[in-house]
């Protein structure tokens, strides 16, 4: 038997890669067969409909159901994003854009007309749309050569400012101050961007040698200073009142979500959202709504929470991420 | 004109002819192309996966990807050591492709814990520490020495093909079958076990060679004294010298990216660039190596490195600027990659080649490793041309002192 391996050594190998490959094929096509062509035509979203992508099949199909209920029947829309945002008409959708892989933010009108797409480095995190639909945002995780690199990862956001077309690529060209003084470090990472009504002051995070801090700048002068220490991925409410983020209940630990009143600078830390890692939608001037695993490797789903921590967490969407409140 | 080197006896006449790459090359080149096509595609998909599938934090990621960095160094010498000690470099290399091909499968298995996810990791890297240089040994004891420079050239180039593939394939995965993890860790896997295939069945274990009579048996000793030639020494020295102030291809990318001015989604495309630049010029550099020596053409990969820097500091430019600068950093590992090996191996005595390739190696890898560190503290506490300069100026002595130890008189 060994001699006979041995004296046809070539043809085995041969047989055994035509079989390896025809396994392949089999594997790849049945897959293929079997992703779920998902039920009923695309429809167009109307206010009061929550949008949100669809975590179960894998296929990122972005789905809405009716914002006052949540368990209610879903329909598909005709995006298949890993990030979504929406608001007057203008949508974001952050999603695979070619080999890399690469992906790119898709700016569409109320019709669904592609006004932009903007490639992007790195993988998509969020989205966020001005209350205007003007000013359009987006953070992605770069992790570039992560074969060669200890640690090195980093996290780039850019703005679109529909009024001009103008794209801001990353916040590090913007002069920061912290304390009072200005931020030289060229190590700072930024991520999650809220831009307010005014669509020229916005709120973000800036990370530097392993501390966060809440920014406000201003998309003018091109400008940010520190509001407070430890506060990531701000959303501002729709009054502009009150900025929510996720907040480290330890150096190390999870995030769970804050409210902060921007005017009495009072915080309230909403108990019940520890493992939150998401920036936060405001439903309505009282309630937020994020996507949280219960476990490290369960899809996200969609709660919803009052923004005053009156109530614990209401579980809205299983298996579902990046909820997208629309309204007016 | 029927000219086969089989059919010249004379030695001198033998180096002035161009002779073929033997055919032992193209299989463990297309080993190490379908392997790379195996692991670009699990580098590619990984933060995706980690992110999306895992909902593991920015932090657990950072941590990950330090961990398995660090695994590969030590392995490296173990493998060159079992291998010359077994005398079957063959079977190590398939140990170190298997392990890597299982690992591929254990991911799902890992599930969600980060220390899981980190470990599987190491494994993999592990694998590649381990059959990295009976690998190469297996290239060197089986090309004459006068044409190790194209041999290797030729090895990198297919590798750097599957490099090119692999995230490539996990992009058609994730558009026609979702962002689901099976399908990429499943094919990756299947990619890794062609491989492997190719590598039991058209790759051989050199001739046995009967210890030589008077030469040491192989041993720790053994291994160890090989630093004792001044030649190796001083050739292991230079490359960690040199490695030491090279930049990661990930830094450089960013710092390009920036300093150009290009648009900032070229970043994607970079490596790309020097990639195609590096698979084409491979083996032409070989080539030139093999002719005019192989330390000059090593040195001189350095130089054009240099040349990258040059554009780092000089910044703007856009994108005819960032054209010449992957144009050098693509020639740079042309001229220094393979090249290295080639000049490396006739200085080892055969029966201590995987070990000999091993050490120079694992100088190099260590050395890049520490740069990457330390030029990430210095970007913490500097600004980027500041740094950029210190490389800089490291740089330069580090060329001074590979030139001081690695003299002409001594280059092969």
């Amino acid at each position: 038997m060994k001699n006979w391996l041995q004296s046809h050594r070539i043809a085995v190998g041969i047989a055994a890669m035509v079989l390896v490959v025809a396994g392949g094929g089999v594997y790849v096509v049945a897959t293929a067969a079997s992703i779920d062509k998902n039920s009923g035509p695309a429809t167009a979203a109307v206010s009061g409909d929550l949008l949100f992508v669809d975590l179960k099949d894998g296929q990122d199909q972005v789905e809405k159901v009716r914002m006052d209920t949540p368990g209610g029947p879903r329909s598909n829309t005709s995006l298949r994003c890993q990030r979504v945002y929406a608001a007057a008409g203008t949508t974001v959708c952050l999603r695979l854009a070619g080999p890399g892989p690469t992906y790119e933010a898709a700016v569409l009108d109320a019709s669904g007309n592609e006004l932009r797409a903007i490639g992007l480095a790195g993988i998509p995190t969020r989205a966020r749309v001005s209350a205007s639909g003007k000013v359009v945002s987006w953070t992605t995780f770069v992790s570039g050569d992560s074969y060669s690199v200890p640690g090195g990862f980093s996290t780039r956001t850019g703005i679109l400012d529909l009024r001009t077309g103008q794209v801001v690529d990353t916040l590090e060209g913007f002069t920061a101050t912290v304390g009072g003084e200005r931020f030289t470090t060229s190590d700072r990472n930024f991520w999650g961007v809220t831009v307010a009504t005014d669509d020229r002051t916005f709120y973000a995070t800036m990370a530097s040698q392993n501390r966060t801090w809440l920014m406000k700048g201003d998309l003018v002068t091109r400008t940010l200073q520190d509001v407070r220490q430890t506060a990531e991925c701000p959303s501002l409410s729709p009054d502009g009142t009150k900025v929510a983020y996720k907040k480290r209940t330890s150096r190390l630990g999870p995030w769970e979500l804050a409210v902060l009143d921007l005017h009495s600078d009072k915080e309230v830390t909403l108990s019940g959202t520890i493992g939150i890692d998401d920036q936060a939608a405001w439903l309505d001037e009282n309630r937020l709504a994020y996507g949280k695993s219960s476990q490290a490797g369960q899809n996200s789903a969609i709660f919803s929470v009052s923004a005053d921590g009156s109530s614990p967490p209401v579980l809205m969407i299983p298996d579902a991420a990046s909820p997208v409140p629309l309204h007016q | 004109m029927y000219l086969t080197s089989r059919s010249v006896s004379d030695p001198e006449l033998l180096s002035q002819k161009r002779g073929k790459v033997p055919p032992m090359v193209y299989a463990l080149g297309t080993v190490s192309l379908l392997t790379d096509i195996s692991a670009e595609m699990i580098t590619a998909f990984l933060p995706i996966y980690l992110l999306y599938t895992l909902q593991l934090g920015y932090v657990q990621f950072g941590l990950l990807d330090g961990l398995y960095n660090g695994a590969t160094a030590l392995l490296r010498l173990v493998g060159g050591y079992v291998a010359d000690k077994l005398r079957r470099p063959k079977l190590v290399a398939l140990a170190g492709y298997g392990t890597s091909a299982l690992a591929k499968l254990a991911f799902p298995l890992a599930g969600a814990s980060g220390l899981g996810i980190g470990g599987v990791l190491a494994v993999d890297r592990a694998g590649k520490g381990l059959r990295t240089a009976p690998r190469d040994a297996l290239i060197s004891l089986s090309t004459p020495p006068n044409r190790l420079g194209r041999a290797f050239g030729v090895h990198r180039s297919m590798d750097t093909v599957g490099a090119l593939f692999g995230p490539l394939v996990t992009f058609w995965i994730l558009r026609d079958l979702g962002s689901g993890s099976s399908p990429v860790f499943m094919v990756s896997f299947l990619f890794a076990v062609l491989g492997l295939i190719v590598l039991i069945t058209f790759v051989r274990e050199p001739a046995e060679r009967a210890p030589a009579k008077g030469k040491p048996a192989v041993s720790i000793r053994a291994c160890l004294n090989l630093l004792k030639d001044r030649r190796i020494r001083r050739m292991t020295l230079a490359a960690t010298v040199l490695g030491l102030v090279t930049l990661s291809d990930a830094f450089v990318f960013v710092i390009l990216q920036k300093s150009t001015g290009v648009p900032f989604d070229y970043l994607p495309l970079l490596p790309l660039g020097t990639a195609l630049v590096f698979l084409s010029a491979a083996v032409p550099i070989g080539w030139v190596a093999d002719r005019f020596g192989r330390w000059p053409v090593f040195f001189a990969g350095h130089v054009l490195l240099l040349g990258v820097y040059l554009v780092l500091l000089a910044g703007g430019g856009g994108a005819p600027m960032l054209v010449v600068a992957l144009l050098l950093h693509g020639l740079f590992y042309a001229a220094t990659d393979g090249v290295l090996m080639a000049y490396a191996g006739p200085l080892v005595p055969e029966e201590l080649r995987a070990s000999g390739l091993a050490v120079v190696q694992t100088g190099q890898a260590v050395a890049r490793l520490l740069s990457s560190v330390i030029f990430g503290v210095l970007l913490t506490v500097l600004t980027m041309r500041s740094a950029m300069w210190i490389v800089f100026l490291a740089f330069l002595l580090a060329l001074v002192g590979a030139a001081t130890l690695v003299g002409r008189k001594v280059t092969v």
